[in-house]
């Protein structure tokens, strides 16, 4: 393709444990979870009770703002527990799953059949809304408008990510269908960025009624929102949609088969797993499920998502809704001796040419979770813009963020990121500042400010 | 290693909160980290992070300014022994210039970081490693004779009104270690400037080191004094003399190839910006050859490079990254700015003789100001790109 957009900055963390391409079980659930956590700036309402049955596709909660956006089970079984938190906040719903899977019917349907109000009916119905993220401050979609465009990433960059190649390649059928779905509802078509490196060899590029583009460069290359930046903007006032791979297999299955079926392939991937595979499971799956994949839960971290900006669930966690990968990292929780002394460290990885990794760029490492230093102000000036492929001023959006400026923080760029595009900025910073924690308050500042 | 641990863990209660010699927290803190990377995880965000923590980028700055300053010890012993006529040898040179250098060392050090504990403990933060570059630095750009009384308030000044008051490492505005140096020039300028401050011994008049008189060729006026053909020539200063660096000057500015050495560990690490040292070895060469086309100097553009501090304040002092600009575009405009400011002092204004000084403290002041503008100009070309796009 002509038009492919190289980036430069970025970069591609070397952790060791990528997922060998094999799908190593298939998970049967058991007790699963649905978050209200995973949805940014939810308010819940519970719709079933402890003990009621329900079936895959059963609505379990309901955005408060908005009520006909439906969150269903991803199983049949029974509400076994609904955890509370303080002041009653609703935490999770889990529910112990049949050894039968039994689906709502929610009808097939031809996507080219439908108009916009049809296709926003079904996936309203069946829980499959909150697949639509909009933009900005990733909330999810509001029905009631008519997003600009609507933007998929059909690869991502992140570290250790799943290969959506590999873990989608028997979905194109459905992708294509939820896509000519996804079509009635934007005029702005549906853009769908690909790997430069592997477009020609991916069966995605076929997929027809899209907008392709071809991104080449490292992390964060893949991130939707660093997309959008370079192939449209958003200004202030605008809305685009976006929406995960994953999650298009999910819609396309409900207009194929009519059936909420969200079960999908997973990587189970970092330092800390035992011969990292790929399982098949529902999200909402508990960690607890796949304990082949590592011993001594005590002192490992389990992450729904990419050991960047994924979230630490715990031993006793569960998969996230949007998730399609689970990081295993051991806490680093000890001291190291003369760590910042050694003139090598070759254990170690760091970006920075003060340490050598540079010099031995195949090696992979056993990253942990320690902070490696002491939280600091700004010093450093330039470590920033080298791994944020954005025409923005990093340090400035984060300072009028920590400022609560709303003013300026619309003038950076506010509306164009998520937490997300942060992370290598944050992964990098040597004064060990929580850059993500920042803008994600600066985003619950404008989503307060401006509702 | 194990034992060391055992150690600092036993001892580790008593300075926390609580603890007997609790108010000592943020000392005991910085020691235990200076020993070991402590043990906290990461509880937001990322969850694995870089290896790389502020001491390792500042500890890359004092390796690098390693070279001038062993140059400086020898050089400080070396002036001197010119001065009086000694003919010494290399370790009679070195040892003089460690009896002089090492006590503004200790001067700058426990000024400063006593300043700097003191005021971590009262805010209850973790002391910050800015101060070890600074206090490495300050040394370096003063005369070496400089009382110590005097570098003791000067440094004081700086840190708690440069630094402290602005909220510590990574807020303040100046160079604390120029700002040092500014006080020492503009409070005791007799001690700052003249012709005989820049050699060991030689501002007590008859030296009372070895007995001798000053000899008799010997000025003591660094090459910046006369900046002309003639006037180094008169004094004996060759251009390799003055890239080598056994000229008088202040400690650590004098040898261009001790300094090209730290600049090349320092770019070489991605510490210090290179577009900063570029732009203002640009500024002030095309100053100094603008001079040297109007008839102002008759020393060719180059002559401004090896002179005096103007290599040592582009490669050590302009690049501080707190205090320069922040933008990949200011910075070009910002490091030529330093560099044409302080050769236009130089040449066109006959009441300082060195100009590098000012010029930094001046652009640290409008270092801001140049974000500002890149800042602005890039969000609405942007924002008229989007413009034409859609």
């Amino acid at each position: 393709m002509s038009n492919n957009i190289y980036l430069k900055k970025g970069l591609n963390i070397p952790i060791e444990g990528k997922a060998a391409l094999n799908t190593r079980k298939v998970i049967a659930p058991d007790i699963i979870a649905v978050k209200p956590s995973d949805f940014r700036g939810l308010v819940p309402k519970l719709l079933v009770k402890e003990g009621e049955k329900v079936l895959a596709g059963t609505p379990v909660m309901a955005d408060k703002m908005a009520q006909d956006i439906l969150f269903a089970s991803p199983v049949s079984g029974e509400v076994v527990e609904v955890v509370r938190g303080e002041k009653r906040k609703l935490l999770e719903i889990r529910i112990k799953a049949d050894s039968t899977q039994e689906y709502v019917d929610f009808g097939v349907r031809k996507p080219s059949e439908l108009n916009a109000d049809g296709v926003r009916k079904a996936l309203l119905e069946s829980g499959l809304w909150p697949a639509l993220v909009q933009r900005p401050y990733g909330v999810i979609a509001n029905p009631q408008i008519k997003p600009k465009a609507i933007f998929v990433s059909a690869f991502s960059t992140a570290p250790l990510a799943a290969d959506i190649e590999f873990a989608l390649r028997d979905e194109f059928a459905d992708i294509q269908a939820a896509i000519n779905a996804l079509n009635k509802l934007t005029d702005g078509g549906i853009h769908v960025s690909f790997d430069a490196r592997t477009y020609s060899g991916t069966p995605f590029h076929k997929l027809e009624n899209i907008i392709p583009h071809t991104f080449s460069g490292p992390h964060p290359a893949g991130n939707v929102g660093v997309q959008i930046h370079h192939i449209s903007p958003i200004r202030k006032g605008e809305t685009v949609w976006t929406v995960s791979m994953v999650m298009l297999a999910a819609i396309g299955k409900l207009f194929r088969t009519g059936k909420y079926d969200v079960r999908r392939k997973i990587a189970i991937t970092g330092p800390r797993a035992v011969e990292p595979a790929y399982v098949s499971c529902v999200p909402g799956m508990a960690m607890k499920e796949f304990a082949w994949f590592y011993s001594e839960p005590e002192k490992l971290r389990f992450i729904s998502g990419d050991a960047l900006s994924g979230t630490s669930v715990g031993k006793d966690g569960f998969l996230g809704f949007y998730d399609n990968q689970v990081t295993i990292l051991k806490e680093g929780n000890d001291y190291e001796m003369f760590g910042w002394a050694k003139p090598f460290r070759t254990s170690q990885f760091s970006s920075s040419r003060t340490y050598f990794s540079w010099l031995t760029p195949k090696k992979v490492y056993d990253m942990d979770t320690n902070l490696h230093g002491g939280p600091r102000a700004f010093v450093v000036s330039d470590v920033y813009g080298k791994v944020l492929p954005m025409n923005l001023f990093p340090v400035y959006l984060v300072k009028a963020c920590l400022a609560g400026d709303i003013e300026k923080m619309e003038k950076y760029g506010i509306y164009e990121v998520l937490p997300e595009d942060f992370a290598l900025c944050e992964y990098v910073c040597p004064s060990k500042i929580n850059i993500q924690s920042i803008i994600e308050d600066g985003i619950s500042l404008m989503l307060k400010e401006m509702a | 290693m194990n034992g060391l641990r055992k150690l600092v863990d036993k001892v580790k209660p008593t300075f926390e909160k609580g603890g007997k010699l609790g108010f000592l927290h943020s000392t005991f803190d910085a020691f235990e980290t200076f020993l070991f990377v402590p043990n906290t995880v990461t509880t937001k965000g990322a969850h694995i992070r870089d290896c790389v923590d502020l001491k390792r980028v500042m500890i890359m700055v004092v390796i690098s300014l390693v070279p001038a300053m062993l140059f400086g010890i020898w050089n400080t012993g070396y002036q001197h022994s010119l001065a009086y006529g000694l003919d010494w040898g290399f370790w009679p040179i070195v040892g003089y210039g460690l009896v002089k250098v090492i006590p503004l060392y200790l001067v700058s050090y426990i000024v400063g970081l006593a300043i700097e504990f003191t005021s971590a403990q009262l805010r209850g933060h973790e002391v910050n490693e800015g101060y070890l570059v600074s206090g490495m630095l300050i040394p370096l750009i003063v005369p070496v004779d400089v009382p110590l009384w005097m570098l003791a308030i000067a440094v004081a000044f700086a840190v708690i009104f440069g630094k402290e008051c602005f909220g510590g490492t990574g807020m303040n505005i100046w160079n604390p270690a120029l700002l040092t140096r500014a006080f020492l020039f503009f409070s005791y300028p007799s001690k700052m400037s003249g012709d005989t401050v820049w050699v060991g011994g030689l501002g007590a008049g008859e030296n009372a080191w070895c007995g001798g008189p000053v000899a008799d060729a010997f000025s003591g006026a660094t090459p910046l004094a006369n900046p002309t053909m003639a006037g180094l020539a008169d004094h004996g200063y060759s251009l390799l003399n003055m890239f080598l660096g056994t000229v008088p000057g202040s400690v650590g500015e004098t040898s261009v190839i001790a300094i090209l050495l730290g600049a090349i560990i320092l770019l070489g690490t991605g510490v210090a910006s290179w577009k900063i040292m570029l732009s203002s070895v640009i500024g002030g060469l095309a100053v100094g050859y603008l001079g040297y086309a109007c008839g102002a100097t008759d020393l060719p553009g180059y002559y401004q490079l090896v002179m005096g501090g103007f290599l040592f304040g582009t490669v050590f002092m302009a690049t501080d990254p707190v205090t320069s600009a922040q933008t990949e575009c200011g910075k070009w405009i910002y490091g030529f700015l330093v560099g044409a400011l302080a050769v236009t002092v130089r040449i066109w204004n006959p009441g300082y003789a060195e100009g590098m000084m000012l010029a930094i403290l001046l652009m640290n002041t409008f270092a801001p100001l140049i974000d500002h503008c890149v800042i602005s100009c890039s969000i609405s070309r942007r924002a008229k790109k989007v413009k034409v796009a859609k």
